[in-house]
Formats: structure tokens, sequence, C-alpha cells
């Protein structure tokens, strides 16, 4: 009945929202550029991304607006989008709205190329949990709309926990004695890897530990990478990596396909998206997964981080900005547009479309969890992001990809790879002329 | 004065100019300009300006980016490794080349074009699609070699091993490009007087004696021209590596020149950076292949 009620009322919120008529429109705070112009001018808008099936999305907005049309220009891969986008923001041709990765914001906005829709945005700020709404907004302005979230929680091969007689770790602690307990009964067999070469994953666990990697104050930088949560997590997975309990090779290869389905690798610490991926990997062991909150770093916590996940904002070059931001507005929390991005297989930043109601029974895939979205819905309430994403996250993400493989390799502290990268990060910070406190 | 005149009307007029123009345009247009604009690249930045986000700017700062590039201790890394990769690479592809092409020309060889195509047909395989196979047969979980040598109760090779890696990285170009140099040996040994071996032959020389003294000798400039191929081949390597690394921890995103170069530019966006590095490695590149040739004429003349 909560739950119902919940919902009855953020989806009143939106129909007021989409009723707005654009009154809130006029920035009052002179630091951001206002958007002006009628928001429902008639307007052919060009939209980037690279979602899978999101023409249909875009075909339920064009039915509705016949004077406000969206064409959709698919583009590839996500990292590639980023300096299309630029690119194509220097030539002027640059599309008027465009979906990115949260950690891609912030080299957009650096490069003038994403438009401030602080002053625009106020009727749905209420359909996001505030850790989510965080992804986009940076020392107070906000660049673009969370539209899908990538809340992290552990997949586990749950025949194979039952036969070995072991139950869900709880804690990271429970997590590392488990990890021992595995090899110590099945020398075949590994708890999971820890791939170090996906920073996007690494941010995530950062964050569920507590880290602070970027945070603004006072217009000067402070760059928490080898902070005592990121050091603390990453000697963690240093400890069971170098011991032999974990493995320690990369995730998405044909091997770790092999070894995901046939039972060498029984748990994958990941996002909500997993269950799609699980699918298209190892289709055998359909109902054989489930899902439970990552394990924590103390009994009494309760928290997750974020892996993936994607948002959409108004370009700066773009002359329609008020019709492209209606049009973000809608896709990103209008109920109806919400419904179709699960639909689609997007696990959506609204919070209406998070609970069951929306998104239905589980997964096929995970047919033998029927509460698996309920489940992941209350996880997705208790993830934090950073204060903010850095101006050169891509940097700091280049070097723990650089680096932290060489680690594991060598069977060397990852913690000391913190040191590295933060001392990377600050000095192209610096070298790019950002005050670093 | 009008001697002279008279003299350039009587010639060929403006005709050559306009034959030569295509070419000359498209040289300008798709090698000065992008050379040109890559120079203009690499003498800029992005700074910042204003506070938090602020805006970057491009501004010009002169050799900066060029000292960045030469006092760059990831480039020299990479520059070792891939001459690593070079000594087992280049050696082995001309001499597994020639050896080929020399066998396939001698006579009474059955099945010569069946076993011509055959060792030519990787060169038709895509780089990256040879790295994904090659990458598949690599990884032990998968690999059906690793399979082989546990039945046999063998210790399995580690494919990505410190000094194996390079012999890995190396196998794949080697595979892709032998088929290639051998064609072009193969045609220039096709293209020989018969007289020259027929002569041999009432001499009395040997098959071996005929390859030794008579091709290799007079196979000379295809050898030079297929060497400097493989050389520049290594000096660009880039898709071989930069596929495999998704699969091991062995392969760092700035393994050689190239991948630190496009590291530079696409990850951490910084595509003034990459164009110094770019420019460098052009310049070495020229000087690394017009010394190849070099000293090559210089043997070439010598042994002649």
């Amino acid at each position: 009945m909560r739950r119902r009620t919940l919902l009855a009322t953020s989806a009143a919120t939106m129909l007021l929202a989409a009723c707005g008529n654009g009154d809130d429109e006029g920035g009052e705070n002179g630091a951001a550029p206002a958007i002006e112009g009628d928001e429902n001018a008639p307007a052919t808008i060009v939209f980037w991304s690279w979602a899978e099936n999101i023409q249909t999305v875009v075909d339920l907005w064009n039915s509705k607006n016949p004077t406000q049309q969206v064409q959709l220009s698919g583009q590839a891969a996500s990292d590639e989008l980023v300096s299309k986008f630029l690119t194509a923001s220097k030539a002027g041709n640059a599309p008027d709205v465009i979906q990115a990765e949260y950690q891609a914001l912030p080299t957009l906005i650096t490069n003038n190329a994403l438009q401030d829709i602080t002053s625009v945005i106020d009727p749905i700020k209420g359909a996001f949990a505030e850790g989510t709404w965080n992804l986009t907004s940076f020392s107070g302005a906000t660049y673009a709309i969370p539209q899908d979230v990538g809340p992290m929680m552990l997949f586990y091969r749950e025949d194979i926990f039952t036969e070995m007689g072991f139950s869900v770790p709880k804690t990271w602690e429970e997590f590392g004695v488990l990890a021992k307990a595995v090899r110590a009964k099945d020398p075949a067999k590994y708890l999971t890897t820890f791939s170090p070469g996906d920073a996007g994953w690494l941010a995530g666990f950062a964050q569920q530990a507590g880290a602070n990697w970027w945070s603004n104050a006072n217009d000067a930088w402070k760059v928490g990478i080898n902070d005592e949560a990121t050091k603390k997590m990453l000697a963690f997975w240093s400890g069971l990596v170098n011991a032999g309990d974990l493995l320690g090779d990369p995730m998405y290869t044909p091997q770790w396909n092999s070894q995901m389905s046939d039972g060498t690798i029984i748990a994958w610490p990941s996002a909500v998206w997993g269950a799609g991926v699980l699918a298209g990997v190892t289709p055998g062991t359909k109902g054989k997964w489930k899902v439970a909150p990552l394990p924590q770093w103390s009994a009494s916590e309760n928290v997750t981080g974020f892996w993936g996940g994607s948002s959409t904002g108004v370009a700066a070059s773009s002359k329609q900005k008020a019709p492209a931001a209606k049009f973000a507005r809608w896709i990103t929390a209008d109920p109806e547009a919400v419904a179709a991005l699960v639909k689609i297989g997007l696990y959506p930043a609204a919070t209406v479309g998070q609970g069951a109601d929306m998104l239905g029974n589980a997964p096929e895939y995970m047919s033998n969890q029927p509460d698996y979205y309920t489940t992941a819905a209350a996880i997705a309430k208790t993830a934090r992001g950073f204060d903010s994403w850095g101006p050169n996250t891509n940097v700091a993400y280049g070097a723990f990809e650089d680096l932290l493989p060489t680690a594991v390799k060598n069977k060397t502290d990852f913690a000391a790879v913190a040191d590295q990268v933060q001392t990377t990060s600050v000095d192209d910070l610096k070298k790019q002329g950002y005050q670093v406190a | 004065m009008t001697t002279v005149s008279r003299r350039r009307r009587r010639g060929p007029g403006a005709a050559p100019y306009l034959m030569a123009l295509p070419a000359v345009v498209l040289f300008i247009a798709f090698f000065l300009i992008p050379i040109g604009y890559a120079i203009w690249l690499s003498l800029h930045a992005m700074r910042v300006r204003g506070k938090g986000f602020g805006v970057r700017t491009e501004v010009f700062v002169g050799m900066e980016n060029y000292v960045t590039a030469i006092t760059d201790s990831a480039m020299y890394e990479a520059l070792v490794r891939m001459l690593a990769y070079g000594v087992i690479m280049v050696p082995v592809t001309m001499g597994l080349a020639l050896s080929f092409a020399l066998m396939l020309d001698v006579p009474r060889v059955g099945l010569k074009g069946f076993t011509r195509i055959s060792i030519f047909l990787p060169y038709a395989v895509p780089g990256v699609i040879a790295s994904v196979l090659w990458g598949f047969t690599y990884l032990p979980a998968v690999s059906p070699i690793t399979r082989a040598f546990t039945e046999l109760g063998l210790p399995a090779p580690d494919f990505f091993g410190d000094v194996s890696i390079y012999f890995s990285i190396a196998n794949i170009a080697i595979w892709g490009s032998v088929g290639f140099n051998m064609v072009v040996l193969y045609t220039a040994l096709r293209a020989m007087p018969a007289e020259v071996y027929e002569a041999a032959k009432i001499d009395g020389a040997s098959e071996w004696q005929i390859a030794w003294r008579i091709k290799i000798p007079l196979l000379a400039p295809a050898l030079i021209m297929t060497s400097v191929f493989s050389l520049i081949g290594m000096l660009q390597v880039f898709s071989e590596p930069n596929t495999v690394k998704s699969v091991t921890n062995s392969i760092t995103p700035d393994w050689v020149p190239l991948m630190r170069i496009y590291q530079q530019a696409f990850i951490e966006n910084d595509v003034y950076l990459g164009s110094a590095t770019s420019v460098l490695l052009a310049l070495v590149t020229v000087l690394l292949s017009l010394a190849a040739l070099a000293v090559f004429r210089l043997r070439a003349r010598r042994s002649a």
C-alpha cells in the first residue's frame, strides 16, 4: 500500500511537470545562463543515444507531440560518443539532446558542450532519489537528468552455494572468509574474479566504502582517490587476489564467459543490469543465479555504489534548448516514458520506475527470484555516489586501468596504485589550470 | 624576352599541370593539410579559465607538448617493448616468407596452388579478427592448446607470461603477414629468367646451391622492400596488442607507442599531446625507414 501511495504522489508530481508551462524558467541565479524561449514552440530535435531499441520511446514522444518531432540518431559505443559529440560541437553540428554516461559529464561540461539546465528541472527533481540526482549535479548546477542507473549488488550461484553449504556473505569480512572456504572445499572453483581493468566497477566499490574521489569547495578541487576508504577497499581485494583466494582475470572475456557458465566462478559483484549480461553470457545457468545486497564494510551498514548508468542532457550549441530540455525531462521522468525505458531493458533512474509495479515480475532469466525487482529497488535506495565526478575522471580511470592490471600480474599491493592515480590526477588537473586544494 | 615567351608558347602549355592537378590536390588535401593540422595542434593545448569546472579554451603553448612527450617515461618503455616485439616479428616473418617462397619455387613440388593460397589466406583476415581468434586460443580456460597439453599430462604453456607475451603477440602478426611477403618474394622469383637456373644446373649446382648463390642474391631488391615494410609494420603495431589487452593483465593500455598515443589522445582526451607524440613518432619512422633502406642498399651493392 505504501508503495502505491508513493507511486501515486510521484505520478502526480510528474503530471504537474508535464503540464508545467515553463513558469520556472528564467534563471534567477545569475551565474547560470538561462534557457530561453518557448518550450512548446515547434521544433525538430536531434537526439543521440546508444541504447538499444530506444526508437520505440522516441516514437511514443513523436506520436504525442506532432509539432515537436525528435529524430533519433543511433550512435555506437558510449565512450566513442563523447569524442564524437565533442568533435561535432566544435564543428557546429552537434545534436540537441545527448545520452551520456555519468562519468563523462565533467568532460562534456568543461569542454563547454553541455547546457546548464538548472533553471528548468525543478518540476521533476522530486522524481529521483537524492543520491541519484547528485550524479548529474556539479557545484549546485545541473547539467543532465539521470536516465538509468546501475546500483551494485551481488549475483551468486544459488545452486552451488546450497550444494557446498555456504551462505551469502553479509560483510566483506565474511566474503573474504568465504573466498578461502571455496578454495579449500573445491580447488577448481573461485568465489569471484577481481577484474582490474574496469575503473567504473572499482569506483562503485569505492563509493560503497565511503570514498569521495572528487569534491569541489570554494572553487578548488579536492581529489581523494587515495583516501582511507579507497585504500581499505583496494587492500582488501589485494590480500585475497595476491593470496590466490580470488582470480585476478578480466571480466567479459571468452574465458570469463566459460568460467561463469561452468561454475568455476560462483559469484559476481555487479549492478542491477547484470541479469541481462548473465542471460547473454551464460544462458545455460538460467534460474540458478540469485541476487543479494553487496557485502558491507560493517554489519550495521547498508550502502552500495553505482556501476554504469547514463543521463540525458541538452547540448550547449542547441538552438532550441527549451523544447530540447522538455524532451529530456520527459524521457527521463515521465511515467509513460519510464515505462517504455523499462520495456527496452533499462533500469530507470526515476524512483517511479524502480518498483515491481512498473518493472513487473523478475526478468525471465531470474525466474527463481520472483522478488528480483523489489530487492533491486530496495538496494537502489541505499546507493551513494561521490560528491561529484572530477573534471578529469577519464584520466583517473585511464591511470587505474593502466596500473591495476600490472599490480595484479606482479602481485603488488593494490592500495599503492591509488597513490599513483592520485598523483597522476592531481598533476593533470594542475597542468590544465584547475585549482587543487 | 620575346624569344623566351615564344618558346614557352611552343611548349606543352597547361596540359601537364592539369594532369598533375588531381594528384597534387589529393596530396595537399589528404597529406599536407592533416600533417599541418597535427603540427598546429601539437603547439596548442586546452587550458582552464574560471572557477570550479571552469571553461577550457585552446591556447598556444609552444613546445610544451613536445617537452612532455620527450620526457614521457611511459613512451620509452613502450618503445622498448615495441623493439622486443620487432626483434621477434621482423626476422621470423622474413625468414618464413623467404623459406616458403624458395620452397614453392623448387620444381616438382606438389600442391603448389593450394599451399600458396593457404599460406596467403591469413593475410586476408583483418588484424583485429586475427587477434580475437588468437586471444581465444591463448586464454587457459578455453584454449585448445592448453587442453591438449593437460590431456597429455604436460604443464600447459603460459601465453601471457613476462617473456612469452612478446612471442604471443608477434605470432599473431607473423601469422598474418608471412603470406603477403611470401607472395611478393615468390612473384619476384617467378619473374627471373629461366636461363640463369639452367646455366647453374648445367654447371652442376644443386637446388640448395641455386637457392643460396643465385636466388637469394637476385631477390635482394624484393627482400629490401619487404623488410622495410615489416619494419614499418613493427613501428605501427597497434591492433594486435590493443585487442588482446582486453583479455589479459599483461598488456597495459600504453604497451606500444601507438597505444600510448591513442591513450593520450582519446582516453586522456588530450589530442594536443597526442599530436606532438605522433609528430615525433612519424619523424622517427621516416628516419628509421631511410636508415634501413640505406643499410640494405649498401649491403646489396657490396654483395653484387
